[in-house]
């Protein structure tokens, strides 16, 4: 194994900061939560709203939110539909049915169990009361939106022509009235008793029972019961909610559980990616370590063939030479010997004549 | 560098200068307007639909379209494969100018921008995508801060600060893989919170996988998408090495690219099937995410393939581009075009012109920090007195 200690160290370092991330996964586990006891909520009947904007005026007023350019009882207002703003915590739109005439329907935060909003927010500036509301902190919010995104209902409203402290607004219950024990403002001002004010689990008695006692008036149906894991506020309908403009496909799921899943992932990923990765990289490091030697024998290998070859070339050209050489040596000696015996003839011819 | 760059004694002024000069300057103005009127002033965001193209393109396509620096770091450090070499450091450029540019153009879009340390030092909402998103990014932007130095200590000459953070090459590699891992599939999981406002072709609990799968041929293409620009502006910077290498490097991404993205079909439709989506595709919505689907993935897998095969390298660059455009079609359709779906046409949303114009600013102003770097740092060449260490 190729990793010295100091890579080792590295990659603990590395290991061990990415882990300190995963901290992200506590909040997701699969849970069931069936709400705060005794928290607060209210009861919408669509068969009694008569379409005032009482309601809205009297948010307008508790919240002390800025003046609107038309009045509240112009009720001309209603022809257009409208949507919560910054505004306007609460506005009441008409539709036209199934049934002859108009339904009314009262929109404003449904204050869930397990609200989109705070499982979506990054700050936590989301917070669900044990009282049932689901309040605001603009002191931690950084303004991503993110809430407006994730609400089932769109709700949130943000304010867009703020320069530097855009706040996310929305409907209250009015909390601190709630905590000195008085009604919402909305529940206070509606005349017909289409606002019922109560703990939940009451007001869904009370929601069934309407039901029971009169089955033509009303679609077998709580709205909020259980969509996205059920909210403190609940509606009643003459028609089906779809055409009140209360979306039908939400599903029972709640938000922090659909997102679960993508956040248990977190320690999957931190846990099994650097144990697999270094073993990537020691594999590969080590393939390249046996490639490089297996090369460098190779080369070797090659290069004492080529030796070898080259002295056995040596040798042979040298035995070669001394062969030639001997020959030449050979031939000069037997040429000075023939000389030399020509010249001793000559010497002794010449001698025999004399 | 800089010398033999400023003795050309060319004027200021190119077309190049002039152009960038004027964006920046309508950029500024833009940032007034913002920061002065709100949001309100400048975007046409509403009530209804809060994100806008600051999300769709600056960070959902900035942030999987700087993927090339993972996928090549980890490709060559990793799986030891040397010859992609010469890319990493143009790929590391990218992603580090990439995340940068993500993280400026987010104080644009968000309320109060002063507040972003918040969600990691102030109040941790661990149980949002948003956050894992944020902390990733955070942190892999540092990451790649720290990868980018070694290119910056080079040209500084400061040696023993160089060999320091050299060393460190591999932990940070890993580190890129597993945060990439984790906030690109993250920005996926974004909208698994929201599922009556994403149209259900799109809306898939697979959307984490769909992002991180789609977020690796990402980057490969961007990292190749911009070697082909860089060929034509830079070609002289480039040494022997980065020229030789650079075909190798254009055959093993395309290679690396089709696998991927036939893998990526696969889970797609495996999608379909798992969640019993096939009746959407008979709607014009259908229509609309099959144009997506076919021209825009399975097409370039097999342009890719094509141009492995035949070693035919224009082939290959084209192909890079028309990817890149096919993930910012498949961003843009999730965050935006598919998203709200439900809403009637006249609560849409289009973007402004000024919006638009904060986007080009902030590309611009990428273009301008990439052009100061590699002409002056050893990116497409390897600084004579390192030759050769890997």
């Amino acid at each position: 194994m190729s990793i010295n200690r100091r890579t080792f160290l590295g990659l603990l370092g590395a290991t061990s900061v990415v882990a300190a991330t995963g901290q992200a996964a506590h909040a997701a586990g699969t849970h069931h939560f069936e709400g705060h006891p005794g928290a607060k909520g209210v009861l919408f009947d669509a068969t009694r709203c008569i379409g005032c904007r009482k309601c809205e005026e009297a948010c307008n007023v508790v919240n002390e939110l800025p003046r609107l350019d038309r009045p509240f009882d112009d009720l001309t207002v209603l022809e257009a539909k409208r949507r919560t703003t910054e505004k306007e915590y609460t506005v009441v739109n008409q539709y036209q049915t199934s049934r002859p005439g108009v339904v009314f329907r009262k929109q404003q935060c449904n204050h869930c169990q397990e609200p989109a909003c705070a499982s979506a927010c990054f700050v936590k500036a989301f917070y669900k009361t044990p009282e049932g509301a689901v309040v605001y902190d603009a002191s931690l919010c950084v303004g991503c939106r993110y809430c407006m995104v994730a609400c089932p209902w769109s709700v949130p409203a943000y304010e867009y022509d703020e320069a530097l402290s855009p706040r996310v607004m929305k409907c209250t219950m009015c909390h601190p009235r709630i905590l000195e024990g008085k009604l919402p403002g909305c529940v206070e001002a509606c005349p017909k008793g289409a606002l019922s004010f109560g703990t939940r689990k009451e007001l869904i008695d009370v929601a069934r029972q309407r039901i029971r006692n009169y089955p033509d008036r009303y679609v077998d149906h709580i709205y909020g019961e259980r969509e996205m894991g059920g909210s403190n506020w609940l509606y009643l309908s003459g028609v089906p909610f779809g055409e009140l403009g209360l979306p039908g496909d939400l599903g029972t799921t709640s938000a922090p559980e659909l997102t679960s899943g993508a956040l248990a992932a977190v320690p999957v990923v931190t846990g099994l990616w650097p144990i697999l990765l270094t073993g990537l990289y020691a594999i590969s490091k080590k393939r390249e370590k046996r490639e490089k030697q297996d090369k460098e024998a190779a080369v070797a290998a090659a290069l004492k063939k080529a030796a070898e070859q080259a002295e056995a070339k040596l040798a042979s050209e040298l035995e070669k030479a001394e062969v030639a050489n001997k020959r030449r040596i050979e031939v000069e000696v037997k040429n000075a010997v023939e000389q030399a015996m020509k010249a001793k003839d000559t010497e002794s011819n010449e001698e025999a004549q004399s | 560098m800089n010398a033999e760059t400023n003795a050309t004694g060319r004027s200021a002024l190119t077309p190049f200068t002039i152009v960038s000069g004027i964006i920046v300057i309508i950029g500024l103005v833009l940032t007034w307007l913002r920061f002065t009127g709100g949001l309100g002033a400048v975007t046409n965001l509403d009530h209804n639909n809060p994100w806008g193209i600051w999300i769709s393109f600056d960070l959902l396509c900035g942030v999987a379209l700087a993927a090339g620096g993972y996928t090549t770091t980890a490709a060559c450090y990793l799986f030891g494969i040397k010859r992609f070499h010469s890319a990493v450091r143009p790929a590391i450029l990218t992603a580090f100018l990439g995340y940068a540019l993500v993280v400026f153009a987010l104080h644009y879009d968000v309320g109060r921008p002063w507040r972003l340390p918040y969600p990691i030092f102030l109040s941790q909402g661990t149980s949002s995508l948003l956050f894992e998103v944020g902390l990733c990014v955070f942190i892999y932007l540092s990451v790649l801060a720290i990868e980018f130095t070694p290119i910056a200590f080079e040209w500084l000459g400061l040696k023993k600060l160089r060999n320091i953070i050299h060393g460190w090459t591999i932990a940070l590699t890993i580190m890129g893989v597993v945060l990439s891992t984790m906030h690109q599939s993250s920005l996926g999981a974004l909208f698994l919170i929201a599922p009556n406002k994403l149209h259900p072709l799109w809306y898939s609990t697979y959307l984490p996988l769909y992002f991180f799968i789609s977020s690796m041929f990402a980057g490969m293409s961007m990292v190749l998408f911009e070697s082909a620009l860089a060929h034509r502006n830079f070609h002289h910077l480039m040494d022997t090495a980065h020229r030789e290498e650079s075909d190798g490097v254009a055959l093993g991404f395309a290679k690396a690219c089709s696998w991927v993205m036939f893998g990526y079909l696969a889970i797609k439709v495996l999608g379909l099937a798992v969640e019993d989506k096939w009746a959407y595709l008979a709607t014009g919505w259908g229509a609309w995410f099959l144009v997506e689907l076919v021209s825009f993935v399975a097409m370039p897998c097999l342009a890719y393939a094509i141009g492995y095969r035949d070693r035919n390298i224009g082939l290959i660059k084209a192909t890079a581009a028309w990817t890149v455009l096919g993930i910012v079609l498949n961003r843009f359709n999730v965050s935006l075009v598919a998203f709200n779906w439900q809403l009637p046409s006249a609560e849409r949303y289009f973007p402004s012109v000024m919006e638009i114009g904060v986007s080009v600013f902030v590309v611009t102003v990428g273009v301008i920090v990439y052009r100061f770097v590699v002409t002056r740092m050893p990116v497409f060449y390897e600084h004579p007195q390192y030759k050769g260490e890997h």
